[in-house]
């Protein structure tokens, strides 16, 4: 990871620092036909960087100057590499050489007026630690180099000036890099533009943040035809990938970058936390784990303790308190806390002051912390890479193995855990794909180029489609989106008047007028943040409110607000709140004495189970031989559900029935990850009301599916009533699926993502901002509307497609519907079975999947009635 | 949401109440679930922040909001008209999204408007959106309006103000049940003052517990008539949490 070999900087000395951008000492392979650098004159480093290098008693690393060898061929490279390889250095080299060589540019000249290389982040706190860092070894070689970082806290005095007077190497980020290039001045700024460097690539790609720098990149390889890329990467599922987003594509050809690849260090040695207590069949809070937990803190000099949600970073925040009898600094880390108290114990860490640290992913990217010696993961990682680059926060030298402790929260996490130390140990990777490019994406940026300089519709197409996310997309859905750019798209044509854009005379889209640019840069950016509302401590005094109320504890979701009626308790910020109300857009708490909060909150499985620990989870069930790694309980689990039932086999899908409570219950074991699973639920429930089984509810988990309904479906099965293989057809991704989706609330949520994004509905007018809140209600009712006038509105079509992708795993569901068919297998039971079990403790726990009920209006207003009667 | 759901869903009566009869300051008011009020002892309907035009409204402002709100709007409306075939009309302020809407309404929708106001007397509520008489319209123009024992005006009036009908708050109540929350427009009363849901198409709702409804209800009276899928949910404000 390129930033972690800067951004120790704080917490470690200057030489200590100068190290790690360099790389550590030892040897590192090459996964290269090439040799090793020193017995290979060809690749040799210039004045004065062989003699700063050799000041050091360094030598320069293989892969470093296979960069600058290959880079040097005019060719675009991509560069895979563990942590602590010198990946960044290695990606300045050949811009730095350049600079050295070109020395400092003419007063007037091209060259003077415009950039020579952008490097981009998709951390802004990176980029400024990468300025801080660069500073040193270009301040010793007296290189006539020019660094400046550009970001939402840049002055906008510093911005101006940049646009005018820019420096050799700009540090960014990508949403900084849109707004340039949506500038009148960006011919000029980009003219010189040699070098483009792309850090943590692969967290880029797979989001609309991906798509959008894809878009960026394709206009500066039009304002700068020369400029070469260098993607810098850890470890991916997909290189090649990565190599297409980086350089051109073309309709007829397969465009790559080269590629290096730096082999791995030392084996992260991980385990499983063993504890004698019972591990529980259901449930993501690992209590039972504590005390042991506590002891490895207690074994370790700084631990690292990753959990998968906030909430469950908070309940075991508050659980190692309870029995933290040595007191040991333990600190709690999440996304909603206050800035303030987040960088309150980033700097205890830094200055090694904290014994554990309880974090969600927010410290997945970041910041680096030298001296922790233990990463502890509680519940199931649920995806491979996920959890390498969470280990990869312990010790960050590439010769000394990472330590990490998993702790499953219940028997199937056990399982998963197992799958994932197994694969972590063959190297798998499982990062999303990109997937094709976000069409309100593109949306934003047509307006963006139309502000930029007047554009001809052929031209940007090209451009656009030379971009790899959108090589695909197609002339019609392109000349859609400058519709819709331009007047909303709408079949009914009544906005000609007040376009955005027009099309001139001279065939060129030019915008309307000057407010228009403004307000494409108030909105730019791919982020939707659901809305969220400050939460503020006030005191409370013989049972009533005093005062505004004291300091600000963080932020929380709305939703979630929503479920709380005023005097409810809930976990925020390591404490016990009790919930007062909302005034204006803060949500009032108190403290409260309760011993447990009455809203537990856990906000379900936010990682989906990645396809390959499912697979590895199905593989390792079906094969009684690798039982031997389980623990004994989870063991003898799968052992009482082979005698009492069957395995589910890795091929198909295992079904079983059996009635309980007056109702009669089937339930399936998937393994596709809990989305997939409620989409699934959805459909089946559907389908099997059709068929008369009268289903009543369900509810999923990442590994398996219950469907509860009046009507015996064993029996339904056994006598042929219900046919399984009819039931599961994968026709149930066609009819059924768009009839759930049209009414369906995520939808919805995915729609307010479009429109905001795509320029529909704004974040910020000129002048006025908006609420959340606000955003919420109007883009509902915009979604209602276009549903019945427009149902198939570019924008309803990029919000099925996005649903599609993420909220709904239709891919996956998809597949796995293709991979059973012919292979279901159903067992008629009399009672449940031991792998239904867990599934069935959640029935209870989980709300049942639906969506806003008239039924709880009716209910409601039956309590009127009654009162009314009484 | 057929299975999920069903588990949840009570049997409701045969004859849901489309409408529920609310008095006013000693005014029989009938809240239909449609969005509108009907007055039967003077045969008035009235309506209350229509917003025509609000996609317009915003395409002029560079957000090409869908051009669908005004036809969806009175279509609604002339299915209201229809049922009740009033004597009077009374649109409670806010009819048009801003000054410049029924200058700019698309010919269309103006006849649309000019056949629903035929035969029929018809008074335009002056309100804070449009504060000008609409431009080619029929109908009276004014800021307040007595009918029986009511007085109809756009804002709510702080304070007391026995017979008040007024609009502009977009009120909307938020009923839990079983940790889960539905929010639906609603008609508010506590018998003295009386709320009108916004009928627009395309506009949103305030809580009856936000600041600025403080003061315009005793509390202790006050029921919300919640707007569901063809039927009027009744619910007292102080039993919407359970």
């Amino acid at each position: 990871m390129g930033f972690y070999d800067f951004a120790a900087i704080s917490v470690c000395s200057a030489s200590a620092f100068l190290e790690r951008l360099h790389g550590c000492t030892t040897l590192v392979r090459v996964k290269t036909e090439s040799a090793p650098a020193t017995d290979n004159p060809g690749f040799s480093l210039p004045e004065p960087f062989l003699g700063w290098f050799a000041s050091r008693g360094w030598q320069p690393r293989a892969h470093q100057l296979e960069l600058l060898a290959e880079t040097a061929t005019g060719r675009s490279m991509l560069l895979i590499a563990p942590t602590g390889a010198g990946k960044t250095l290695a990606g300045f080299l050949p811009s730095l050489t350049d600079l050295a060589a070109r020395g400092k540019p003419k007063p007037g000249t091209a060259g003077a007026r415009s950039l020579h290389t952008l490097y981009i982040s998709p951390l802004k706190a990176l980029a400024v630690d990468i300025e801080r860092n660069l500073a040193r070894p270009v301040e010793e070689m007296a290189l006539p180099v020019r660094i400046e970082t550009r970001t939402g806290d840049t002055p906008q005095s510093k911005r101006a000036r940049q646009r005018t007077d820019p420096p050799d190497i700009l540090l960014t980020t990508p949403e900084q890099v849109s707004l340039l290039i949506a500038n009148g001045h960006a011919e000029r700024l980009f003219a010189g533009l040699r070098y483009v460097i792309f850090d943590e690539l692969h967290s880029l790609i797979a989001s609309k943040r991906g798509h959008l720098l894809s878009l960026a990149l394709a206009r500066l390889r039009k304002l700068a035809p020369g400029l070469q890329t260098i993607g810098l990467s850890a470890t991916v599922a997909d290189p090649v990938e990565l190599q297409r987003w980086l350089v051109p594509q073309s309709p007829t050809t397969d465009e790559l970058a080269g590629r290096i690849t730096v082999a791995g260090g030392a084996s992260p040695h991980i385990t499983i936390l063993e504890s004698e207590e019972r591990i529980p069949w259901s449930g993501h809070s690992a209590r039972y784990a504590i005390p042991d937990v506590y002891q490895t803190i207690k074994d370790h000099r700084t631990t690292l303790i990753f959990v998968n949600t906030r909430s469950q970073a908070e309940l075991l925040f508050q659980e190692l308190w309870r029995i933290n009898d040595d007191s040991l600094p333990i600190a709690l880390h999440h996304g909603s806390l206050d800035a303030a108290q987040r960088r309150r114990v980033e700097a205890a860490m830094g200055r090694n002051e904290l014994r554990a640290v309880v974090a969600t992913s927010t410290l997945d990217l970041g910041i680096d912390w030298g001296d922790v010696d233990l990463v502890v993961h509680v519940g199931a990682p649920k995806g491979a890479s996920r959890l390498a680059q969470r280990i990869g926060r312990s010790n960050h030298r590439m010769d000394e193995p990472s330590r990490a402790i998993l702790t499953p929260a219940n028997r199937f996490e056990v399982l998963e855990c197992q799958a994932a130390i197994d694969a972590n140990y063959v190297g798998a990777q499982d990062t999303p794909p990109g997937g094709d490019g976000g069409l309100d994406v593109l949306a934003q940026h047509v307006l963006g180029m139309a502000a930029a300089s007047p554009f001809d519709a052929d031209d940007l197409y090209r451009e656009v489609s030379s971009a790899s996310p959108y090589a695909q997309l197609d002339r019609e859905t392109f000349d859609k989106i400058i519709e819709f750019v331009a007047t909303g798209g709408y079949a009914l044509k009544s906005y000609e008047r007040y376009a955005r854009i027009r099309k001139q005379p001279d065939g060129l889209w030019r915008i309307s007028n000057p407010q228009v640019a403004q307000q494409y840069r108030l909105n730019i950016g791919t982020i939707i943040e659901a809305p969220m509302l400050n939460v503020r401590m006030t005191s409370r005094k013989n049972g009533t409110l005093t005062g505004r109320g004291g300091p600000p504890l963080g932020k929380v979701e709305e939703y979630f607000l929503e479920t709380l009626t005023p005097g409810d308790t809930f976990l925020f910020s390591g404490k016990i709140l009790r919930f007062e109300g909302i005034r204006e857009n803060e949500c009032m708490v108190s403290k409260a004495w309760d011993q447990d909060p009455k809203v537990p909150a856990y906000a379900g499985g936010k990682f989906p189970l990645s396809t390959y620990l499912a697979d590895s989870v199905r593989a390792m069930i079906a094969d009684p031989a690798k039982w031997g790694a389980l623990p004994d309980q989870v063991s003898d689990w799968l052992r009482m559900q082979q005698q009492v039932s069957q395995l589910p086999a890795r091929d198909s899908l295992l079904i079983e029935t059996f009635p309980r409570a007056e109702r009669f219950f089937m339930v399936l074991y998937p393994f596709e990850g809990r989305v997939a699973h409620q989409t699934l639920g959805m459909l089946l429930t559907r389908r099997l009301e059709r068929l008369g089984a009268q289903p009543l509810g369900f509810v999923a988990t990442d590994y398996s599916l219950a469907v509860w309904a009046l009507e015996d479906m064993g029996a339904l099965i056994s006598d042929g009533r219900l046919d399984l293989g009819a039931l599961f057809d994968e026709d149930m991704l066609g009819d059924d699926l768009d009839a759930w989706l049209n009414e369906s609330w995520m939808l919805k949520r995915t729609f307010r993502a479009c429109a905001v994004i795509s320029g529909l509905i704004e974040r910020r007018h000129p002048g006025k901002e908006k609420s959340g809140r606000q955003v919420t209600v109007s883009a509902d009712l915009i979604y209602d509307v276009l549903r019945s006038h427009e149902p198939d509105h570019i924008l309803l079509r990029a919000t099925r497609a996005d649903a599609a992708q993420g909220l709904l795993d239709i891919h996956r569901l998809g597949a796995m519907l293709k991979r059973i068919k012919g292979h279901i297998r159903h067992r008629a039971l009399e009672h449940i079975s031991p792998l239904a079990v867990p599934i069935m403790l959640e029935m209870g726990r989980e709300p049942v999947t639906g969506e806003a009920h008239e039924s709880i209006l009716a209910e409601a207003a039956e309590d009127l009635l009654a009162e009314a009667q009484s | 949401m057929h299975g999920a759901n069903a588990a949840l869903t009570i049997e409701t009566p045969a004859s849901v109440p489309l409408t529920v009869d609310v008095t006013v300051n000693g005014t029989g008011v009938v809240c239909d679930s449609a969005g509108v009020a009907w007055l039967p002892g003077s045969g008035v309907l009235v309506v209350s922040d229509l917003h025509l035009e609000k996609g317009a409204a915003f395409a002029r402002r560079g957000m090409m909001l869908p051009p669908y709100d005004t036809a969806a709007t009175l279509a609604r409306l002339a299915a209201a008209i229809a049922r009740y075939n009033p004597r009077l009309v009374i649109s409670l302020g806010d009819s048009f999204h801003d000054r410049t809407g029924s200058a700019h309404l698309p010919e269309c929708y103006r006849e649309q408007l000019q056949a629903l106001q035929h035969g029929r007397q018809w008074t335009w509520i002056e309100g804070n959106h449009d504060p000008d008489r609409p431009v080619g319209l029929e109908g009276d123009f004014c800021n307040e309006l007595h009918v029986e024992t009511l007085i109809f005006r756009h804002e709510p009036k702080p304070g007391v103000t026995d017979g008040e009908v007024a609009g502009h708050l977009h009120p909307a109540a938020r009923v839990v049940r079983r940790g889960k929350g539905v929010r639906r427009p609603c008609f508010a009363s506590d018998g003295k003052r009386l709320l009108m849901p916004a009928f627009g198409s395309t506009t949103g709702g305030l809580e009856l517990r936000h600041p600025a409804m403080r003061g315009l209800f005793d509390r202790t009276q006050l029921v919300a008539h919640l707007i569901g899928k063809e039927r009027i949910y009744s619910v007292a404000f102080n039993r919407m949490n359970g």
